[in-house]
């Protein structure tokens, strides 16, 4: 599941990017199947409770796996937003200037491994690292936020689009903001202590 | 990070400890069944010892109101005391009156109910204060069995179920007004409806008295303690809140036990 919301988002991306209309459509297509994993990883889990009453590790096992299965399904629709926005864009001319995305992207791109990482290898470090990148995440979406004001202040004429954009920004960021709660989970998972909401001095 | 594995005595430092083991070592014959266990009981507290068979909880419980003296060729090494005092300088049969102690299987006496709750109370003479009719029913009541029993208390103690009796056995141990309630596995025998009976007795009792039990149903140490002491080989091995102990516990071994992948 986690491998499949990786591909989607680095579709989407590829899609807006590249304007590649086969990678928009694939995300669309992908999200059906990334939905039915999230139900079957909670059926998996309800199971596991039922049948074997987890405690300790096993029990931080499977309420992350729960959490972070919605976590990824929640990036998988946010694939799919930015997949459709993508689309939309491909029969609009470019905007008359360049927008730093692809930075943006890669850096998120960058939380959604590495925090899939951490849990595949319970390693607390790594999804450290992740939280570590959040405010950056923030930072440089708030810079094209202003960017994209700036250009529909001074031409009217690119507000469609930039709103268009402005939106894929949003998204991008909120798909960082689910990478950073699975790294959350995972250091749950790993050391059990509970990270979530606290400055990020605090956590380190 | 994990925690540092620190003195587990120190994990859970009671405020005033009811009870408290010190540096306990306990022999059967050659056999040493205990190692070193130093434990404090908190006053109002439940506290479970879990571990597998043979790791020494059971014996453990068992020194706390002296009950392994009865068997020959054993020897205890270390402290325990009770509000501060040895418990072995004190008379036996006071410590065991203030420090009662409820077994795996129900065991009443082949008698009637009323004759299993009097029992106690009159041969520790406290029927002076109270009648045995007042007694009966404070004790039936405060182990959650009067209602049930009521109507028929001089029938014999054995015309009941089985969680009844079990119950019965502890409103037994809680007619001489004990200070200690030490339970050896008091639900291994009974039915869930029983079994929750019991449990819920057990918060509702820890008011009134210091409660330490002896059970291998982990769901049900995660139920009822407020700590939760985990033994191994006759080690003490970690002693800390049940909450941490069944999330997060700091030792390997405790951790292999609790998650089924002990061995």
């Amino acid at each position: 599941m986690g491998s499949l919301v990786a591909h989607s988002i680095h579709r989407s991306v590829l899609s807006l990017v590249e304007k590649n209309e086969d990678y928009a459509h694939q995300v669309i297509r992908d999200e059906s199947r990334i939905d039915q994993m999230e139900v079957q990883i909670d059926d998996l889990a309800a199971s596991l409770i039922v049948r074997d009453q987890p405690v300790a590790r096993d029990m931080r096992l499977v309420v992350a796996a729960i959490k972070i299965s919605t976590d990824l399904e929640r990036m998988g629709d946010l694939a799919v937003h930015i997949a459709e926005r993508s689309i939309s864009l491909m029969t609009q001319p470019p905007l008359p200037e360049a927008m730093n995305f692809g930075a943006l992207a890669s850096l998120v791109e960058s939380m959604v491994l590495s925090s899939l990482d951490g849990f595949v290898k319970r390693d607390a470090q790594i999804a450290r690292s992740v939280l570590e990148h959040d405010d950056t995440v923030d930072k440089s979406r708030h810079a094209i936020q202003h960017q994209l004001i700036d250009l529909m202040q001074r031409d009217s004429s690119t507000i469609t689009r930039a709103i268009e954009y402005l939106i894929i920004a949003r998204k991008l960021e909120r798909i960082g903001d689910h990478a950073t709660n699975i790294a959350e989970d995972v250091i749950f998972l790993a050391q059990g202590v509970d990270v979530r909401h606290r400055t990020t001095a605090e956590v380190a | 990070m994990t925690p540092p594995a620190t003195d587990t005595s120190s994990q859970v430092q009671a405020a005033l400890p009811k009870m408290r083991a010190a540096n306990v070592n306990f022999y059967y014959g050659s056999f040493k069944a205990l190692h070193d266990v130093s434990l404090e009981f908190a006053a109002n507290k439940v506290t479970a010892l879990i571990g597998p068979s043979g790791c020494g909880k059971s014996t453990f419980l068992r020194n706390l109101n002296r009950i392994n003296e009865t068997l020959r060729d054993t020897r205890l090494e270390g402290e325990i005391t009770l509000d501060g005092e040895n418990i072995l300088d004190q008379d036996v049969t006071e410590i065991r009156r203030r420090i009662g102690m409820v077994f795996q299987r129900p065991n009443p006496f082949p008698k009637s109910i009323f004759e299993n709750i009097i029992y106690g109370p009159k041969i520790n003479g406290m029927l002076k204060k109270k009648s045995a009719a007042e007694v009966v029913e404070q004790s039936l009541r405060r182990a959650a069995l009067w209602d049930e029993v009521k109507d028929k208390l001089h029938e014999s103690a054995y015309a009941i179920s089985g969680g009844q009796q079990q119950r019965l056995c502890i409103a037994r141990a809680l007619a001489v007004d004990p200070e200690v309630l030490l339970l050896d596995e008091p639900c291994s025998a009974l039915d869930p409806i029983a079994t929750a009976k019991i449990e819920d007795l057990l918060v509702g009792l820890k008011h009134q008295c210091t409660i330490v039990i002896v059970t291998h149903n982990m769901q049900q140490a995660a139920r009822v303690a407020d700590t939760t002491g985990f033994f191994l080989l006759g080690k003490l091995i970690e002693h800390d809140k049940t909450d941490v102990i069944f999330k997060n516990p700091s030792r390997k071994e405790t951790e292999d036990y609790i998650t089924g992948r002990f061995g």
